[in-house]
C-alpha cells in the first residue's frame, strides 16, 4: 500500500480508532478521552492539509478495495469537491469536539457519546471521500446508524420518538437510493464518480428508465438533504443535545444528503446530460419550494432550535438550487454555500446551545436582553445571523449573488424572485430575535441561570463559536484569496464544464 | 506437511470428530466442557483442511471403507459444501463457547453430546453424495435436534419438542417416499449419476412434489412455518441459536442440490410458487415479528420472515441470484446464532424477555446490545454487511431478469426487519416501569454474541473470496442456471 | 409382475392412511402411531419395488435401505414415546394445547 493508496484510509482511522477505543473507556477517564478526541481531531485536519495540497498540484490519491462481483469495488477518492466536503467537516469537528466537551461536562453516558460522535464523522468523511455510488452509499447508511444513538442519547421519551421518527424517514430514503443505484448499475454498468458524468458517455441508455432511477436517488437523498416533504425528520431530531444538532443536523447529515445530490447531478447523469433529460427543471422548483416553505416555517417557530431548524430546511437548498439551475457561475454559488451555510449555521447552534446551558433559555420570547447577559455570545449569532440574511460583505451574500447572477446567466429569471422572497423571510425570522436580545430589557431572573465567575460561560463554550463566527466573516471578506471556498467552488465547477 | 495435509481424508475427519466427541463426553459427562470444547476447537481445524484440500485439489469425492457408489457411501466436497461446513464450523464454534457459559453441570452433561452429534450428522449431510444417505444424516439431525429443544425440560418445550418431531419425521418420509420412487425409476441413489440420467416422467414429478414438500415442510417455509417459532423461542438460548442457524439450512441445502442437479428443469410455474411463498414468508414473518411481545418469538418469527428471501432465488434462477441467496444464508446463520444469544444474555440478566419491560439493557448489557444491533444491521440489510451482499445480488438478478416484483419483496422485507429491530433497541435504552432483580452475565457469553454478530456486518468486505469458493465445482451451470 | 405393483399400491394406501390419522387425530399416541404406519407403508413400496429386476432376483440395494429405515424408525418411536410420557408427566395431557396458544414461561 503506497502513501497515495493508504492517505485516505488514514483520514477515515483517525475518527474511528480513537472512536472504538473511547466506547471502552470508563466514564471517570475524562482527560484520557479528551485527548483522544482532541489528537484525533488534531492529526485528521493535519492529514486532510497535506491531501488539499497534494490535490492542488494534481496528486491522485485512491484507494481501491473489491467489495462485489462485477467490477464493483469500495472507491475512496479526493477529487476537488472531496475536498470541499472534507476539510468543511474536519475543522468543524475539531471546533464541535471541543463544544461538546464543555456542553456535556458531568453528564451521563460520555464515553457512549463521543464514541458515536467520532463514528459519524468517520461515517461523514467517508461520504465525502467516496468515489463511486455504492461506497457513497455505504458511508450514507453507516451516518444513519450512527447518528440514531446520538439523538436518543438522552433517553427521554421525546428523544425515543424522535429516534423512531428518524429512523423511519432515514431508512426508507436509503432502501429508496437502494434501489435506484442496482437499477442504475444494471442499466448503465458502472457508476465512479467522473467529471461531466459517468452517463454522458452512453447514447443508447433508456432515457425513461434514467429519469425514473434520477428520481429514485434524488428520493432517497432528499431526506437528509430535508428537500420538502421529506424534512419531517429534522425539527424533531432539535431534542438531541446542542452539539449533536449543530454538528450533524446543521453540517454532517444534511450536508451529506445534498453533497450526494451534488454528486449525482455532477458526476454520475453530468449536469447538461440531465438538463436534456428535463429533471433540473423540477429539481429547482422542488428546490425553491424548499426554500420558501422553510423560511415560512421558520417565521412561526418559537422555540429557537426549531426556528434554526426550519431555517436548515430551508438554507440547504440553496445547494440544491444552484446545481440544478444549469450554469457554471449557479453551480459555483451551490457549491459554495456547502462551506458558508456550515460555518453560519454552526455559529447559530452553538449560541443556541450556549443560551440553553447557561440560562435555561429555549425560546425566543425568553430572549429579552440576552445581548447584555452574553455579549459575546449574541455577538456571533449576529454575525451568523446577518450572514444568512446575506448582508455584505459576508458568506451568505457571496452564496446569494452568485446564485442571483448565475440564474440571469442561465435564463432562469424566476430564481431572483425567489431569492429575493428568501431574504426577506430570513431577515423576517432573524431581525427580531436579535432586537429583542438587544434592545430589550431582561427579567428579573433567568430560568436556570449557572455561573463562570466574571466570564459568560465556559470556555470550552465560547470559544467555538467565536471561532466559526470569525470563520463566516473570513470565508466572505477574504473569497478571493487563493484557498477560500469560492476559489475551490471556481475550480471544481471549471472541470466539470470546461469544454 | 503439505503433502501430509493433501493425503488426509478431511472428509471423514471433519465427521468423525465431532461424533468421537459426542461419545466420548457421553461416557465422560463430568469433563463434557473441556471435552466439548476441544472438539469444538478441532473440527473448524479439519474444515480449513479440507478447504485447503478443495482449493487446490478442486472437488474432493470419498469413498467410506473404499467401497464406493452405487452400493458404497461416497462424500464429496464442492465450493457449496464447504461452505456451508465452514458456516456450520464458525457457528458451530461460537455456540459451543456461549453454552460452556450457559449451561449449568447437570444439564451440560446431557446438552454436549447431543450437541456434538447434532454437529456430525450435520457435517455429514453437507458431504453426503447420494439422497438415501441425505436422508439418513437428516433423520439423525432431526432428532438430535428435537432432544436438544427438549432439554429445557418445561411444559411449552416439551411440547413444541413433540410438535417438531412429528413435523420432523413427516418431512422425512415425505422425502424417502420420494427416493423410493427415484431410486425405482433410475436405478441409482447416487445424485452424481441421478443428474446423468433424470428424465422427466409421472414418477419422477411424483418423487419431485413428495421431496420438495417434505424438505419446505422442515424449512418451515409458509405456510408450512407454524412448528418454528414454538420451538425455536422455548428451547435454550444456544439451542435457538443452532436450530435458526444451522439446523433449517440443512433442508434448504438439500433442496438446492436436488433442484441444481437432480430434479428435471420444470417451467416458470415452479419457480414462481417459490418465490410467491417465499415473498408471503418475508412479509408475514416480519409482520408477526413487528407484533410480538417476547424477544425469542421476535426473532424466531424473522428467521420465517428471512428463510422467505433464499427462496427468491428459484423464480430468478440466475448464478448470481443463488450465490446472493447463498450469501444471505450464510450472514443469517452468523446474525440469528447473535441475536438468539443476545437474547440470552438479556434473558438471563433481566430474568425475563418481555420486549415494552427491557430495563436499560444498553447500560447494563452494552456488548449484548451492540451486538443485537448489529446482527440486526446484518438482517436489515445495510452495507457492508453479508446481508447487503446478498440483498444486492439478488435485487441485480432480479432487475436484471425484469422480475421487479421481487425487488419490492427485498425492500420490504428490509423495512420491517429495520422496524422490529430498532423497537428492540428503543426499549433497550429506556428504563422500564418496574425494575428487575439483575443477574450476572458471564463475559464470554457477551463476546461471542458480539463476535459472531461483527462477522456478519464485516461479511460483505469478504465477498470476492467467498464467490470465488462458490466457484469450485460450480453446481450452478447444470440444471437450472441463468 | 402384478402382485408387486398391488404390494406397491398398498404401500402408498398405509402411506396415505397414516398421514390422514397424522392429521386428523388428536391424541399424541395415536399420532405416533400413524407416524409409524406410514413408515411402514413407505418400507413396503421400498421392497415391493426392489422386487422386479431383469435379473429375476430382487434387488438388495432397497432392502438394505429398509433395514436402515427400520432402525431410524425405531429410534425416532422410542424418542418420540419418551417425550410422549414426559409431556403426560408435566401436563397431564396427552394432546396439543390450541392453536395459538404459545405461553412461553419465564425460566
Amino acid at each position: 500500500m503506497t502513501w497515495d493508496s493508504s492517505l485516505l484510509l488514514l483520514i477515515l482511522a483517525t475518527s474511528l480508532v480513537p472512536g472504538l477505543v473511547i466506547f471502552f473507556l470508563p466514564e471517570e477517564r475524562v482527560s484520557l478521552r479528551t485527548t483522544l478526541n482532541m489528537a484525533g481531531a488534531v492529526v485528521k485536519l493535519v492529514l486532510v492539509g497535506v491531501m488539499i495540497w497534494g490535490v492542488f498540484h494534481g496528486q491522485q490519491y485512491e484507494t481501491r478495495l473489491p467489495l462485489l462481483p462485477g467490477g464493483l469495488d469500495l472507491v475512496l477518492h479526493a477529487d476537488a469537491e472531496s475536498v470541499l466536503f472534507v476539510t468543511l467537516s474536519t475543522v468543524l469537528w475539531l471546533v464541535t469536539t471541543v463544544y461538546a466537551i464543555g456542553y456535556l461536562e458531568g453528564s451521563h453516558h460520555r464515553s457512549r457519546f463521543f464514541g458515536f460522535f467520532s463514528l459519524c464523522v468517520t461515517a461523514t468523511v467517508g461520504v465525502a471521500l467516496a468515489g463511486n455510488l455504492i461506497t457513497f452509499l455505504l458511508f450514507y447508511e453507516l451516518l444513519t446508524l450512527s447518528t440514531y444513538p446520538l439523538i436518543v442519547h438522552r433517553e427521554t421519551e421525546e428523544a425515543r420518538q424522535a429516534g423512531r421518527i428518524y429512523l423511519r424517514y432515514t431508512i426508507a430514503g436509503g432502501a429508496v437510493l437502494l434501489v435506484g443505484t442496482v437499477w442504475l448499475y444494471d442499466v448503465a454498468g458502472s457508476f465512479d464518480f467522473t467529471h461531466r458524468g459517468v452517463l454522458a458517455g452512453l447514447d443508447d441508455a433508456d432515457r425513461a428508465a434514467l429519469t425514473a432511477i434520477f428520481v429514485l436517488l434524488i428520493a432517497g437523498l432528499g431526506v437528509k438533504a430535508a428537500l420538502i416533504p421529506l424534512h419531517g425528520w429534522l425539527p424533531r431530531a432539535m431534542v438531541a443535545p446542542a452539539p449533536v444538532s449543530a454538528l450533524l443536523h446543521a453540517v454532517a447529515v444534511v450536508k451529506a444528503g445534498a453533497f450526494g445530490i451534488v454528486r449525482v447531478v455532477n458526476d454520475v447523469y453530468g449536469v447538461e446530460f440531465a438538463a436534456s433529460l428535463g429533471v433540473t427543471g423540477p429539481l429547482a422548483v422542488l428546490a425553491a419550494a424548499t426554500i420558501i416553505y422553510g423560511s415560512l416555517r421558520a417565521l412561526f417557530q418559537d422555540s429557537l432550535k426549531r426556528r434554526l431548524a426550519y431555517s436548515t430546511v430551508s438554507q440547504v437548498s440553496y445547494i440544491v438550487l444552484g446545481i440544478a439551475i444549469v450554469g457554471p457561475i449557479a453551480t459555483i454559488g451551490g457549491l459554495v454555500h456547502l462551506v458558508h451555510q456550515g460555518v453560519m449555521k454552526i455559529t447559530l447552534f452553538f449560541c443556541a446551545g450556549n443560551l440553553a446551558e447557561t440560562l435555561g433559555v429555549h425560546n425566543i420570547s425568553d430572549m429579552n436582553g440576552v445581548g447584555k447577559r452574553m455579549p459575546w455570545t449574541m455577538a456571533a449569532f449576529t454575525i451568523g445571523a446577518l450572514g444568512m440574511i446575506g448582508v455584505p460583505p459576508l458568506a451568505g451574500f457571496i452564496t446569494k449573488w452568485y446564485l442571483g447572477l448565475g440564474a440571469l446567466d442561465a435564463g432562469q429569471d424566476w430564481v431572483i424572485l425567489v431569492l429575493a422572497g428568501s431574504s426577506l423571510l430570513n431577515a423576517a425570522y432573524f431581525l427580531p430575535i436579535l432586537y429583542v436580545a438587544w434592545f430589550k430589557a431582561p427579567p428579573d431572573a433567568w430560568p436556570a441561570e449557572r455561573y463562570w465567575g466574571r466570564r459568560e460561560t465556559a470556555w470550552a463554550l465560547l470559544a467555538p463559536p467565536a471561532v466559526t463566527a470569525l470563520l463566516t466573516l473570513a470565508v466572505g471578506l477574504l473569497a478571493s484569496a487563493p484557498f477560500s471556498p469560492l476559489q475551490w467552488a471556481r475550480f471544481i465547477t471549471t472541470q466539470e464544464y470546461a469544454p | 506437511m503439505g503433502t501430509a495435509v493433501a493425503n488426509t481424508p478431511w472428509c471423514v475427519m471433519v465427521i468423525l470428530l465431532p461424533l468421537a466427541g459426542a461419545l466420548v463426553s457421553f461416557l465422560w459427562p463430568r469433563r463434557s466442557v473441556p471435552l466439548g470444547l476441544v472438539t469444538a476447537l478441532a473440527v473448524p481445524a479439519c474444515v480449513a483442511g479440507l478447504g485447503w484440500q478443495v482449493a487446490e485439489q478442486g472437488v474432493q469425492r470419498y469413498a467410506v471403507g473404499g467401497w464406493g457408489a452405487p452400493l458404497g457411501i461416497d462424500l464429496y466436497a464442492d465450493g457449496l459444501s464447504l461452505l456451508l461446513l465452514l458456516m456450520t464450523a464458525l457457528v458451530g464454534l461460537g455456540i459451543s463457547v456461549y453454552s460452556s457459559g450457559y449451561f449449568e453441570r447437570k444439564t451440560a452433561a446431557v446438552f454436549w453430546p447431543l450437541w456434538l452429534f447434532l454437529w456430525a450428522a450435520l457435517n455429514a449431510l453437507f458431504l453426503s453424495a447420494d439422497i438415501f444417505n441425505l436422508y439418513v444424516t437428516l433423520e439423525l439431525l432431526g432428532l438430535s435436534a428435537v432432544a436438544l429443544v427438549a432439554l429445557a425440560g418445561g411444559a411449552d418445550a416439551l411440547i413444541a419438542a413433540m410438535r417438531y418431531l412429528l413435523v420432523s419425521l413427516l418431512g422425512s418420509l415425505l422425502y424417502l417416499l420420494g427416493v423410493a420412487l427415484l431410486y425405482h425409476s433410475f436405478g441409482s441413489v447416487d445424485i452424481a449419476i441421478l443428474a446423468q440420467r433424470v428424465e422427466p416422467s409421472p414418477a419422477v414429478w411424483a418423487a419431485v412434489g413428495l421431496m420438495s414438500a417434505g424438505l419446505l415442510l422442515k424449512t418451515a417455509l409458509f405456510p408450512l412455518h407454524f412448528w418454528l417459532p414454538p420451538a425455536h423461542a422455548s428451547a435454550p438460548a444456544p439451542v435457538s441459536a443452532l436450530l435458526s442457524a444451522l439446523v433449517v439450512k440443512a433442508s434448504f441445502y438439500i433442496l438446492l442440490r436436488l433442484w441444481l442437479e437432480v430434479f428435471p428443469p420444470s417451467d416458470a410455474a415452479v419457480g414462481q410458487l417459490l418465490g410467491v411463498l417465499g415473498a408471503s414468508a418475508v412479509l408475514w414473518g416480519g409482520i408477526q415479528a413487528l407484533r410480538q411481545a417476547r424477544l425469542k418469538l421476535l426473532i424466531a418469527y424473522s428467521t420465517v420472515a428471512q428463510l422467505g428471501y433464499f427462496f427468491l432465488a428459484f423464480p430468478l434462477g440466475t448464478s448470481i441470484a443463488w450465490k446472493g441467496a447463498l450469501y444471505l444464508l450464510l450472514s443469517h446463520a452468523l446474525a440469528k446464532a447473535a441475536m438468539f444469544m443476545a437474547a440470552g444474555n438479556i434473558l438471563r440478566c433481566c430474568g425475563h424477555d418481555h420486549i415494552v419491560a427491557l430495563d436499560r439493557v444498553a447500560k447494563r448489557l452494552p456488548l449484548t446490545l451492540t451486538a443485537f444491533t448489529l446482527a440486526g444491521i446484518s438482517s436489515m440489510g445495510l452495507p457492508p454487511s453479508g446481508g447487503f451482499t446478498g440483498k444486492w445480488l439478488l435485487l441485480d438478478a432480479a432487475l436484471y431478469t425484469g422480475q421487479w416484483w421481487w425487488a419490492l419483496t427485498l425492500i420490504l422485507g428490509g423495512l420491517l426487519a429495520a422496524a422490529y429491530v430498532f423497537k428492540v433497541v428503543g426499549y433497550a435504552f429506556t428504563p422500564a416501569e418496574v425494575s428487575h432483580e439483575v443477574r450476572v452475565v458471564p463475559v464470554r457469553m457477551e463476546w461471542t454474541a458480539l463476535v459472531l454478530a461483527l462477522a456478519a456486518v464485516l461479511l460483505g468486505l469478504g465477498t470476492p473470496w467467498l464467490l470465488a469458493l462458490l466457484d469450485i465445482g460450480f453446481p450452478f451451470d447444470s440444471g437450472y442456471a441463468g | 409382475m402384478n402382485s408387486l405393483l398391488l404390494y406397491a399400491l398398498a404401500g402408498v394406501g398405509l402411506f396415505t392412511l397414516g398421514l390422514y390419522a397424522l392429521i386428523v387425530h388428536a391424541h399424541l399416541l395415536r399420532k405416533i402411531l400413524a407416524i409409524n404406519v406410514m413408515g411402514s407403508g413407505v418400507f413396503l413400496v421400498l421392497v415391493a419395488l426392489g422386487g422386479r429386476t431383469p435379473g429375476g432376483a430382487p434387488d438388495p440395494v432397497p432392502h438394505a435401505m429398509v433395514i436402515t429405515g427400520i432402525v431410524v424408525a425405531v429410534s425416532a418411536t422410542a424418542l418420540a414415546l419418551a417425550l410422549l410420557l414426559r409431556v403426560q408427566a408435566k401436563t397431564g395431557r396427552t394432546r396439543f394445547p390450541e392453536q395459538g396458544n404459545i405461553i412461553l414461561k419465564e425460566y
